[in-house]
């Protein structure tokens, strides 16, 4: 069985490939019918979920700070809490990024895409016994959506106007039209709360799979069974202890010597030596997030779109991926989308290593001496090594860059969004409206490379109200040639999501919506005994 | 004395010279106080010029103007600073330090929790590493120079050159890892039974044992080898009281203000300089309480932390003077 084949069995085991898809592919590979049909059912079987148990995570990013409250959810440890015990009204599909429903049951837009009603599902309980209800949604978005929020969705539901129910259903009217709306209420901070969290934000009650037994804040939290819960298809495990482990070297300990049987954010460094030990399974996921080198368009030099190009033919992406990321990464193509975004704008051209072409544009730019390029290992894992690695592509080029050590602490303040030329990270988004919206629109409080475009913004808020599928990606696939073209962003590589776990957790689902399984991976993985 | 000053005017002296011991740390005391004081003052303007405040660490790149607004609105940050340092200082002085503003938990309780559990560690690692020190120390006087204190040497030389967190590592990967004996992480957490604390606790407290040893043991042989070479421990040689009962009962005690000292230091680095160590084995103690906020920017809890490490320091220091003064009595009768 080649890897190709092994791929493909594990998506079956994972629950993500029918018969009919793993056959075709299979055979295509060079297998015949009979294998083919055997490793379907073997995988299939193995796909079978087994209850009971207990499961440990080792998650980086917990800390004393760490709010109960959803709304300030902030960390990745309290991200994955928060899918334990808490449910949105949607939810995004782990392999295609669609919205599917959850507390929703379904939902309808206006023609313009202004008013949307949502039907919210019936019989769901709370941990406390009390049924959820219509009111119980309203007041939650809400809360998220009043002014004076300090939510951290309230960036992204900025646009509802009001929020009100009708019958048993939730009426959304925005301040314009957004084909994505569904998609954006599966943030993570939109768990639906009794009355809205409004009493008690921190009580931790909601409709999840798994009940908060105990927590404190960065160092552990514990959680039993939902015994009532409104969904068969999650929660295998009977209880799931989440330990905060921000020490690398920590979480590959506990991992390995079997004390916890899942960890995060497995350095790319010493994935190879994880590798290594009998039991461990590494799981990398493609995912959203990118590494960049932003440049302002509006200071000089970089006001100059032939620097701009000529800095962007100067940088070396497959040497990025391979010596940053250690290979767990894709190349990027100097725009924020890539193939896990709905409505990807396929069949652009892979922008590449070019000296003479970095030269030619160079020269046309009419600028001299050197390019001064600040960074930081904040900025991204291994920010500093790349910033060295892009000198050295840059100096093939005739092109000098000064590299610029910047402190770690402050770096958000001072440098990024500052100086006209460093290095920096991107989350996903989970759409490309919300991507461009944040950091590409004019009026955007990041844009972080002061790109503005009043052209791009009327593409993009055209977009945005659009509900044919096949005009949407026109318009995104214009609005992802200006920004690779004329943009101010580097785009050297997207990483992948690097996690592990021992080879008892069964079914892990490479979702590509976040990391650890958009959040979700205590929920959906089961333990072979 | 030509100029006797008379005792009705000056009552203090009048103490001082009645009571010299009490007196003097009566001083030690007040000087305790006042320096508290001025490292509260060293603490909020520190933090104050700080690059960046809470709100925008905080919220990271999810923040909004907005709710950057909301939150310094919402935590009185508008206001002068002067007026926030006194409001602090008096309710610290009450033992109130305020409720965080990351996760609006009381900080005072919060840290309670934090401090018992690295007063819990620190106490554990005290316990075995001072009488192990002070033991070894006057040891290895015993044998001086010849194997049995080189060999402690070397050992001891050994550990203290390794970086604490090297030392962490070595020890959870051999016994964690490798022989799958110990518990890792040694996180510990309310429910956990007095024993389950100890064996969670067993492999930071071995690393804390072998990082302080070696400064401990080492000054208690130096201390001893000093007073050893004067004239009374020659007398004692002379005449004819065994080696090491001119060590316990002779050399020893003359070399304890030292010994107390370097004792004190190392239990203040055993509760505040621990951080690394903390974050190694995962234990939740006041160090990674501290780090967590200073990330954030979350003020209350690291003035909190700050004030309350500077106080154990402070504490431990006088309470070494004091011990110091009371184990010579030479400097009882300062001149």
């Amino acid at each position: 069985m080649n890897d190709y084949t092994k791929y493909l069995a594990s998506r079956v085991t994972a629950g993500g490939l029918s018969r009919r898809e793993f056959m075709g592919r299979a055979m295509a590979a060079g297998i015949t019918l009979a294998v083919a049909d055997k490793l379907f059912t073997e995988s299939a079987e193995a796909a079978e979920p087994k209850r009971g148990g207990h499961l440990k995570l080792g998650l980086e990013g917990g800390a004393a700070t760490d709010s109960k409250d959803p709304a300030k959810f902030l960390s990745q440890f309290m991200f994955c809490i928060g899918r334990c015990w808490g449910d949105m009204l949607v939810e995004s599909d782990p392999l295609t990024g669609a919205a599917v429903p959850a507390l929703a049951e379904s939902w309808e837009p206006s023609k313009d895409a202004v008013t949307w009603t949502f039907k919210i599902r019936k019989g769901v309980k709370f941990h406390d016994g009390k049924e959820m209800t219509i009111d119980d949604v309203v007041a939650t978005l809400k809360r998220h959506t009043d002014k004076k929020s300090e939510s951290g969705a309230l960036g992204v539901l900025g646009s509802i106007k009001e929020v009100k129910a009708d019958g048993g259903n939730l009426v959304l009217t925005l301040s314009e039209g957004n084909a994505d709306m569904p998609l954006l209420l599966s943030d993570y901070h939109l768990v639906i709360q009794p009355n809205g969290g409004v009493d008690d934000p921190l009580a931790s009650i909601g409709t999840g799979p798994y009940k908060l037994t105990s927590f404190e804040a960065g160092v552990r939290a514990t959680f039993e069974k939902n015994k009532d819960d409104w969904r068969s298809d999650r929660g295998y495990v009977d209880s799931i202890e989440v330990i905060g482990m921000n020490d690398a070297t920590a979480r590959i300990a506990a991992l390995s010597s079997g004390q916890v049987h899942y960890i995060n954010r497995v350095d790319p460094k010493t994935v190879n030596l994880l590798k290594r030990a009998p039991n461990v399974e590494i799981l990398s996921t493609a995912g959203r997030g990118h590494y960049v080198f932003i440049m302002h368009c509006d200071k000089a030099p970089f006001d100059n779109n032939d620097l701009r190009l000529a800095l962007k033919y100067a940088m070396d992406r497959e040497t990025m991926v391979q010596k940053i990321l250690g290979g767990y990464g894709k190349v990027g193509n100097d725009f924020p989308i890539n193939s896990t975004y709905a409505l990807f704008p396929e069949g652009i051209e892979q922008r590449v290593y070019d000296p003479d072409k970095a030269a030619f544009h160079y020269k046309k730019s009419g600028h001299s001496g050197s390019v001064l390029l600040r960074t930081s290992e904040v900025a991204f894992p291994g920010g500093v090594d790349a910033a060295v690695l892009y000198q050295e592509s840059c100096k093939k080029a005739g092109i000098e860059i000064e590299v610029k050590r910047e402190p770690g602490d402050g770096y958000w303040t001072n440098v990024w969004n500052v100086q006209p030329f460093s290095t920096s990270y991107w989350g996903g988004r989970p759409t490309q409206d919300q991507m461009y919206s944040t950091a590409y629109l004019s009026t955007a409080d990041w844009n972080d490379t002061k790109f503005k475009r009043p052209d791009f913004d009327k593409l993009l808020l055209q977009a945005r109200s659009e509900l044919d599928e096949a005009k949407r990606k026109d318009l995104y696939r214009a609005m992802a040639m200006m920004v690779r073209d004329e943009g101010g962003v580097i785009l050297p590589m997207f990483n992948d999501f690097v996690n592990a776990s021992t080879k008892q957790v069964k079914g892990y689902v490479h979702d590509i919506g976040n990391d650890m399984s958009n959040g979700y991976v205590a929920t959906r993985v089961w333990l072979d005994a | 004395m030509t100029n006797p000053v008379p005792s009705n005017i000056l009552p203090g002296l009048r103490l001082r010279q009645r009571f010299p011991l009490l007196a003097l740390i009566l001083e030690r005391f007040v000087l305790s106080i006042v320096l508290l004081f001025a490292v509260s003052i060293l603490i909020f303007g520190g933090l104050e010029a700080l690059p960046g405040d809470f709100a925008t660490t905080y919220l990271g790149q999810s923040a909004t103007p907005q709710a950057v607004a909301n939150i310094r609105q919402d935590l009185g940050l508008n206001r002068p600073v002067t007026t926030r340092y006194v409001e602090w200082l008096g309710n610290a002085v009450q033992g109130d330090f305020g409720t965080s503003w990351a996760s609006k938990n009381s900080v005072s309780e919060q840290i309670g929790k934090r401090l018992g559990n690295s007063l819990f560690l620190a106490g554990f690692a005290a316990v075995i590493s001072v009488p192990l020190a002070v033991g070894l120390g006057m040891f290895s006087v015993h044998f001086r120079n010849r194997l049995p204190d080189k060999i402690i040497n070397v050992i001891s030389l050994a550990a203290i050159s390794l970086p604490e967190f090297f030392i962490g590592y070595l020890l959870i990967l051999f016994f964690a890892v490798k022989l799958g004996i110990a518990t890792f992480p040694a996180t510990v957490y309310d429910s956990m039974s007095f024993v389950e604390r100890l064996k969670a606790i067993a492999l930071p407290t071995a690393t804390l044992v072998l990082v302080v040893l070696a400064h401990m043991m080492r000054m208690t042989r130096a201390a001893i080898l000093s007073v050893m070479s004067s004239a009374y421990m020659e007398t004692a040689e002379l005449k004819g009281l065994s080696a090491f009962r001119s060590i316990v009962k002779h050399a020893a005690p003359n070399a304890l203000a030292p010994i107390i000292n370097v004792v004190a230091l190392n239990l203040a680095y055993l509760i505040v300089g621990v951080v690394v160590v903390e974050v190694v084995f995962v234990y939740p103690g006041m160090g990674q309480y501290m780090v967590d906020a200073v990330t954030v920017r979350d003020m209350p809890v690291v003035q909190a932390c700050g004030l309350i490490f500077a106080a154990v320091y402070i504490f431990l220091n006088m309470t070494a003077d004091i011990l110091a003064i009371v184990a010579n009595p030479r400097l009882r009768h300062p001149r």
